[in-house]
């Protein structure tokens, strides 16, 4: 589960990590009581408004303005509000903005230059380990330092039995460049945020930029979180921090559904059992000369229920030109399948597109017989090359 | 031989009474598995489908003697179950459940190594060596038994590929499903090592998907081993966009050196058969085969 930057914040907050203060508005007049109410807490006298939408690059596509004074605060977030930010990594449509964070300026000048890092807390797949991956350049995208400059990016991997040790976390300080109170803020800072990742049992903490404050301290600006949903039930508390208003309207009247569906360019849908099988019908698709237009596990028991819920998803859809049922039975009995394809399509009433159903494993033939003697304007395969040469035919 | 499992392992089912261990337990006994009995805390002394039910794998090890254990318990418990198997001696660990916080399978993976012992998922759909044990939930009837060995993420596309591989006349040595979570206890690399080093198995399917670097490694792992056995791949997802979640959980393309585009060049150039269809996946270990 992916959450906004001020949930985040909140979140790393309440583990003792240090924050760019902020206030969630949802309008121009609250974002200017929000401003009050920070300058009368941290003294800040300019402000950061920033959209709140998931999705990064929010500063390139105008998201992220400073505001000098309290007029600029209400244009700048009447301007955010209600937009369509479009950002590297939206859609071109980019992603409405419903609300924004009010937040301190941190960038104020003092005793020493600001600095900038990149830090984040993750899981290393290879080794089964979390790890601390940081660089001395901040504020940028990451994947272009890894690329650019591979050097300038350090991990810190922690041992399970017995965390983040105090060494590892002066390690990262001195990698940074740091001396003195930013050094000891720094430790004190990766510690935290460590305890944060473990305890809120996150997937993902991307805090781009640290920031080193022109009075050294150690803090940070954004923060990128992801919850795992695994755990989501020892969390009850941040099951509410979901948004769906930043997720796809179909793909959660999907997950409702209780089907894992991922909507796609494409126009060919399909409804398959199982993820990996799923994908490599999506391939076969395009191996077919057709663009897959969903990612659809309709799970181990496709009753007509189910089938009927995915057939209803896959047809909201108007780039669909057909769709392609793949199921590979098992357990779960191909001639139960196929009625209950022949009893969805009957209560639909007015299916318009092609479909071709393949069902293969237990009691295929009987499942094939079924299907073809329905009367139904649908066609039968049994083998994968079977499947992709009628999607071929249909999309010719 | 065969790898993993036959029909000298003693088997047992943690979460052996619940419905998913009720009905893979009968589905495995109905198969002739060697299930010696189960676990289900609370109900030790019990008889279950049969057999002995006991309240510890302790108590299962000790008293019927088992060495393999299928794992059905619900994702808040599963972790503890893998670990309990492996403090208890179990030799290979099969885990089936999905849906296990992270955190808990950085635990239970910390703990399990230097054990003597082998996890195999979770996530999976277990592990099958036909006409002689089916330690998972796959549709028995569709592995027939032969030489070649197959290591795949994923359940369904499993059975796509055995099926696919019977058809051409040829079978199954073993089937090795190693499943589709981010932490899993056997990587590509070491299913398919079983495999090439099992003097029946004469060629091998590897079947990954997007998402992590386990197919690099085994492809790195085969070119450097030299062996002449041959391996036929493929990998799912190449039409699945970036930083989505395909479904598994580790099905999720995170840079460039993980698309299925990425891993097939590496495949092709560590020597792999690799096919862009998945329909050609029995096709093509019949040509191979020659």
């Amino acid at each position: 589960m992916n959450l906004h930057e001020y949930q985040g914040k909140e979140i790393l907050s309440s583990f003792g990590v240090r924050i760019q203060r902020g206030i969630v508005a949802q309008n121009a007049n609250e974002a200017v009581n929000a401003a009050k109410q920070l300058t009368s807490e941290t003294g800040t006298s300019w402000h950061v408004i920033k959209a709140q939408v998931h999705a990064g690059g929010r500063g390139k596509g105008g998201g992220v303005k400073l505001a000098k004074n309290l007029k600029e605060v209400e244009e700048i977030a009447g301007q955010i509000i209600g937009m369509n930010l479009i950002t590297p990594q939206t859609s071109a449509e980019g992603k409405k903005v419903h609300q924004v964070l009010v937040a301190e300026d941190v960038y104020y000048p003092g005793e020493s230059e600001t600095d900038e890092f990149y830090m984040s807390v993750l899981l290393n797949r290879g080794t089964g380990r979390n790890m601390i991956m940081y660089s001395t350049e901040g504020g940028m995208d990451i994947e272009t330092v890894a690329e650019e400059t591979p050097h300038l990016i350090f991990t810190e991997e922690v041992d399970p039995t017995v965390g983040l040790l105090p060494f590892q976390a002066r390690r990262v300080a001195f990698n940074l460049g740091l001396s003195g109170l930013a050094f000891k803020e720094m430790t004190k800072f990766v510690s935290a945020l460590y305890k944060a990742y473990v305890e809120s049992d996150s997937s993902l903490f991307e805090i781009n930029p640290v920031l080193k404050t022109s009075d050294n301290k150690i803090m940070a600006v954004d923060a990128k979180v992801t919850i795992d949903d695994n755990a989501l039930y020892r969390h009850k508390n941040y099951i509410d921090l979901r948004d769906v208003r930043e997720e796809s309207a179909i793909e959660v009247e999907a997950g409702e559904l209780g089907l894992n569906y991922v909507d796609l360019d494409g126009n060919v849908g399909c409804m398959v059992n199982g993820a990996g099988l799923a994908m490599a019908t999506m391939d076969l698709i395009k191996q077919a000369g057709g663009e897959p237009a969903n990612f659809l596990d309709v799970g181990g028991t496709a009753d007509a229920a189910r089938v009927e819920a995915a057939f209803k998803i896959i047809l909201k859809d108007p780039a669909v030109k057909a769709i392609l049922i793949n199921i590979f039975g098992g357990i779960v009995r191909c001639d139960r399948v196929a009625q209950g394809v022949i009893d969805a399509y009957k209560n639909m009433g007015n299916i318009e597109v092609p479909i071709i159903v393949r069902l293969q494993g237990t009691n295929a033939d009987i499942a094939k017989e079924l299907i073809d003697n329905s009367g139904l304007d649908v066609m039968s395969a049994t083998e994968f090359q079977e499947a992709a040469d009628k999607v071929q035919q249909v999309l010719a | 031989m065969s790898v993993l499992v036959n029909k000298n392992s003693k088997i047992i089912v943690q979460g052996f009474t619940g419905s998913e261990g009720t009905f893979h337990a009968g589905q495995m006994i109905e198969y002739g598995t060697n299930v010696v009995g189960g676990v289900t805390p609370g109900k030790g002394g019990q008889t279950h489908l049969d057999k002995p039910v006991f309240n510890t794998v302790l108590d299962a090890v000790n008293e019927v003697g088992a060495d393999t254990t299928i794992i059905f318990v619900p994702p808040a418990f599963a972790a503890d179950a893998i670990m309990e198997a492996a403090d208890a001696g179990i030799k290979v660990i099969i885990t089936i459940t999905e849906g296990i916080p992270v955190a808990d399978m950085i635990t239970a993976s910390n703990y399990i190594k230097g054990k003597n012992c082998r996890l195999i998922g979770p996530n999976c759909p277990g592990v099958i060596t036909p006409e002689e044990a089916k330690v998972g939930i796959m549709p028995g009837f569709v592995f027939k038994k032969g030489k070649i060995g197959i290591v795949s993420k994923s359940g369904t596309l499993t059975y796509e590929a055995a099926d696919q591989v019977v058809k051409q006349g040829l079978g199954i040595t073993t089937a090795i499903g190693i499943g589709g979570d981010p932490i899993i206890g056997t990587t590509t690399k070491e299913a398919v090592e079983l495999l090439i080093n099992d003097p029946e198995t004469e060629a091998v399917v590897m079947i990954g998907e997007i998402g992590g670097q386990l197919e690099a490694d085994a492809a790195n792992w085969y070119k450097d081993s030299g062996s002449k056995k041959p391996v036929v791949g493929f990998i799912a997802g190449e039409t699945a966009p970036a930083g989505r979640t395909m479904g598994h959980a580790g099905a999720i393309v995170g840079g460039s050196d993980d698309t299925a585009q990425a891993k097939k060049k590496i495949m092709r150039a560590c020597g792999i058969h690799v096919v862009d269809s998945p329909a050609e996946i029995g096709k093509k270990i019949a040509e191979v085969l020659g």
